[in-house]
């Protein structure tokens, strides 16, 4: 499952005044199991390019190939309609609509605050939707919903007929989760999953991600405002401004950019701040620094061995 | 002589719709804020902070125990106007709390309610907009402006009913980094600059750096209390009840764990530099 | 973008018009609308036209910003041109089968279409020249005096005013909604008329569920800056009568006076 992304731009109210450019020829390959966390202050077009992956918006130009799937061509054959006799329009329709039900099952999009999209009875139902959607058979599509349940953690037996708003909020979005797994997408993007949970609440659906990618093998793209959780477990950061990507390349690469990433309302991790601070006080610590393993383990060459007397002291003070 | 601005005692809350007769949201909470303190109030989703905080705005009334707004109980019916008019609050969702469809009308609003003259309406509003910077903004529809504009704005609109107290229930939570920032900016102008006293409710632990006081809460209890450096500094506590420290905070932890001597109280980038320069 | 949308049509230039009270707009627009029912002549029309005219240039709104009013009724005033120059009886001037056109015909179908524009332009010019927040405030104070009969003025404004605000906040959130239901394989575009209705289901569960969310937290945070209905309430922006609606006010006569002559 790669993904290739070729002169990518989108212009919104096209022709009139209020014209916007949200995305500027954009050019990216995606591997297939890459972990990339897709990084940008509020418009800088990383909401725009998401929503280009799965078809959600027809680029201005450019194409979107994924796995030898074009999915930015033969959205367009609707745009003058009345051209054509009716049969032909609703040929036209249902040829678009499937090659759309193609795209989003590749593609699975999980937007931000994914629990206001709920709406069914049950649990079951709604994470059934979209498999449902894709024409699958009721046998099938109970499998899915237990599949997409345990991982996201939610046992099934317990919970399948209970209501979803009965659940607490990173309970609800678990579940929301869920209803897009169950479309067993090859991509999985996510729109800052972890908006508004407590600590714990995002180490639990960061872990459960994280495990997503390597057990499932998922190509997963994660939009997140937070640098320490990107530093953590992504593999690959692309950074946008301004609807244009200003780098690409791993988390340690990135994050060496301090000033850059300040320069357009971005940060780095605090702990990225520290090391740089130690080498201008005198250490030699590598610049690629950027979690706090990292740094203790670096700290541990530059920092003279524990003395034993230190350590009986310390030991004696607990 | 110092001013108690609140003081809660032996104060339980359970939920109306709450089945379950010994399930409490809040368990004997204790608390005194003085006039002019800054205190940060943390705590994980679920652990009461929010409950506590419409309790001090007399949004719901304790089911035990007192809650004293600069000496007015919240459970006499006759004060409420003047506690909330007292101990303003701005709450989590930005859209959820502007009324109006121009930022100076919203702003205007709470003026409005405690029925003053308009050329006072007219004065305030005028002020409140400034110390939150949006003067710029003003005959914008708020739908026009970001989230942490739009929670400017809100600010402003309690700013402009002249509280001594504004109670902030995580006003940052939906926010990006850009507005997070803007929204602690303006609290902690608030506190230093205006002399407000600040009640500011968060999970997020960077956010309470430079509180006077913090508050943990966990479970309806309050847990922990102290000083930034006192409370950040028991990080294994902090951990047991799913709540983060800074990552400074946590590198001086481990190292301290391993055996260095080091404080486990540097809350900053510079103190922790400092306290490493010493070991070598 | 859904964003941009303006709720109403306010036109936001600095005019004499614009400066007026809204509560003495919405009185002449009332009178004009009115005087468009009695007038009868030919006189009269030139006179009504003369004077939306010169209330047109006076507000410095593009004349065909005011005629854009017209797009969505076209239909309707063709259709009662049409109707009128058919089904008139008179002298028919021509015949081609059953169809007939008479004289009287033609004169009826060109007053009744110069009718429904004119009604169109006017109200277009007290909205475009009119903030909705202005139209509510004077709607809540032409509608006090209703108050001793039980008419709820200050509710109805509020609740005008919540509605302003919130349109543009739910119209976001349906397009959020729909995009985040759609990526789950959702159609809301084709099929018949019973599926596309069903369709709209996960759309609008979510959506009743957020707005009474909102609702729910809006109210909370109004209680909480103390409002308690309009009782003992006041208003930063007082209403006031100005030269610019003395002004109007006698253009106002003039206008009715020549209406009644003619």
């Amino acid at each position: 499952m790669s993904i290739s992304i070729k002169h990518l731009s989108h212009i919104y109210d096209y022709g009139t005044p209020n014209e916007t450019i949200a995305l500027e020829n954009i050019n990216l390959e995606i591997e297939h199991g890459e972990f990339i966390g897709l990084i940008g202050h509020t418009g800088s077009g990383k909401s725009t390019l998401i929503q280009q992956l799965n078809g959600l918006l027809k680029p201005s130009k450019g194409t979107i190939v994924i796995n030898g799937l074009n999915i930015t061509e033969g959205l367009s054959n609707l745009d003058k309609p009345k051209k054509r006799s009716r049969g032909e329009q609703h040929k036209l329709a249902k040829a678009r609509r499937l090659k759309l039900l193609e795209v989003r099952r590749k593609v699975g999009l999980v937007f931000q605050y994914p629990e206001y999209q709920l709406f069914e009875e049950t649990i079951e139902k709604d994470i059934a939707f979209g498999p449902t959607n894709l024409g699958l058979g009721e046998q099938e599509i109970k499998v899915r919903v237990k599949e997409a349940m345990s991982l996201v953690g939610i046992d099934y037996e317990t919970y399948k007929d209970r209501s979803p708003f009965e659940l607490s909020g990173g309970q609800k979005r678990r579940v929301a989760i869920a209803g897009v797994l169950a479309m067993k997408p090859e991509v999985l993007i996510l729109d800052e999953p972890t908006a508004g949970l407590d600590p714990r609440g995002r180490d639990e659906i960061l872990a459960q991600i994280k495990n997503l990618h390597n057990k499932n093998k998922l190509t997963v793209i994660i939009v997140s405002h937070s640098m320490e959780d990107m530093a953590k477990i992504a593999n690959r950061l692309i950074v946008m401004n301004k609807g244009k990507v200003v780098f690409d390349d791993s988390p340690h690469k990135v994050f060496k950019e301090i000033d850059t990433l300040e320069e357009i309302g971005l940060a780095v991790p605090q702990i990225s701040y520290l090391a740089r601070a130690l080498n201008h006080a005198g250490f030699h610590l590598s610049d690629e620094i950027i979690t706090i393993e990292e740094a203790l383990e670096a700290l541990k060459e530059q920092l003279p061995a524990i003395h034993p007397i230190k350590q009986s002291l310390k030991g004696g003070k607990a | 002589m110092v001013i108690i601005m609140i003081k809660t005692e032996g104060l339980y809350f359970r939920y109306h719709d709450e089945k379950d007769e010994e399930k409490y949201a809040l368990k004997d909470i204790n608390l005194h804020v003085t006039d002019g303190e800054f205190v940060v109030i943390i705590g994980h989703n679920g652990s009461g902070k929010s409950t506590l905080s419409k309790l001090l705005n007399g949004i719901y009334l304790p089911t035990n125990g007192k809650i004293y707004i600069n000496e007015m109980d919240t459970s006499d019916e006759a004060l409420i106007w003047e506690i909330r008019k007292t101990a303003g609050m701005v709450f989590q969702n930005p859209d959820n709390q502007l009324v109006a469809t121009i930022v100076e009308e919203d702003v205007a609003f709470g003026p409005e309610n405690i029925g003053l003259p308009s050329s006072e309406i007219r004065k305030r509003v005028d002020e409140a907009l400034e110390i939150v910077s949006m003067t710029p903004y003003k005959r914008k529809p708020p739908h026009h402006l970001s989230g942490g504009q739009k929670q400017r704005v809100a600010i402003a609109g309690i700013l402009a009913m002249k509280p001594k107290c504004i109670i902030f229930d995580e006003p940052t939570a939906m926010l990006d980094p850009a507005g997070r920032k803007e929204v602690m900016k303006t609290i902690e102008y608030l506190n230093k600059k205006e002399k407000m006293t600040v009640v500011h409710i968060t999970h997020y632990m960077d956010e309470a750096v430079n509180a006077d006081r913090i508050i943990v809460m966990d479970e309806g209890q309050i847990v922990l209390e102290g000083t930034p450096r006192a409370v950040f500094s028991k990080v294994e506590h902090l951990k047991r009840i799913g709540l983060d420290v800074p990552q400074i905070t946590q590198l001086a932890y481990e190292l301290n764990q391993i055996g260095y001597n080091i404080s486990t109280e540097s809350l900053t980038v510079q103190e922790l530099v400092e306290a490493l320069c010493q070991l070598v | 973008m859904l964003r941009d949308i303006t709720i109403g049509q306010y036109y936001s230039v600095d005019s004499s018009i614009h400066k007026m009270d809204p509560r003495f707009k919405i009185i002449a627009s009332t009178l004009y609308l009115i005087s468009l029912f009695i007038i009868q002549n030919i006189y009269a029309y030139v006179l009504v036209i003369t004077f939306i005219g010169i209330a047109i240039m006076m507000s410095k709104v593009p004349v065909g910003f005011v005629m854009r009013g017209l797009k969505p009724i076209f239909m309707l005033i063709i259709f009662a041109f049409v109707i009128n120059i058919f089904l008139t009886p008179g002298d028919p001037f021509f015949k081609w089968g059953f169809i007939s056109i008479s004289l009287e015909g033609v004169e009826r179908a060109f007053f009744m279409a110069l009718r429904l524009i004119l009604l169109i332009v006017g109200t277009s010019l007290l909205t475009l020249t009119t903030s909705p927040i202005e139209l509510t405030d004077g709607i809540e104070y032409l509608l006090n005096p209703f108050k001793k009969i039980g008419l709820p003025a200050h509710e109805l404004a509020m609740m005008m005013t919540i509605a302003l605000r919130f349109i543009p906040t739910l119209l976001e959130e349906t397009d959020k909604i729909m995009k985040a239901q759609m990526a789950r394989g959702a159609d809301f575009e084709s099929g018949n008329l019973m599926s596309r209705a069903k369709a709209l289901i996960p759309l609008l569960v979510p959506l009743f569920i957020s707005a009474f969310r909102r609702a729910d937290e809006l109210a909370m945070a109004m209680e909480a800056r103390c409002y308690r209905g309009g009782e003992g309430r006041t208003r930063m922006k007082v209403l006031k009568y100005t030269q610019y609606d003395l002004r109007g006010l006698l253009a106002m006569i003039l206008y009715l006076a020549l209406c009644i002559v003619l």
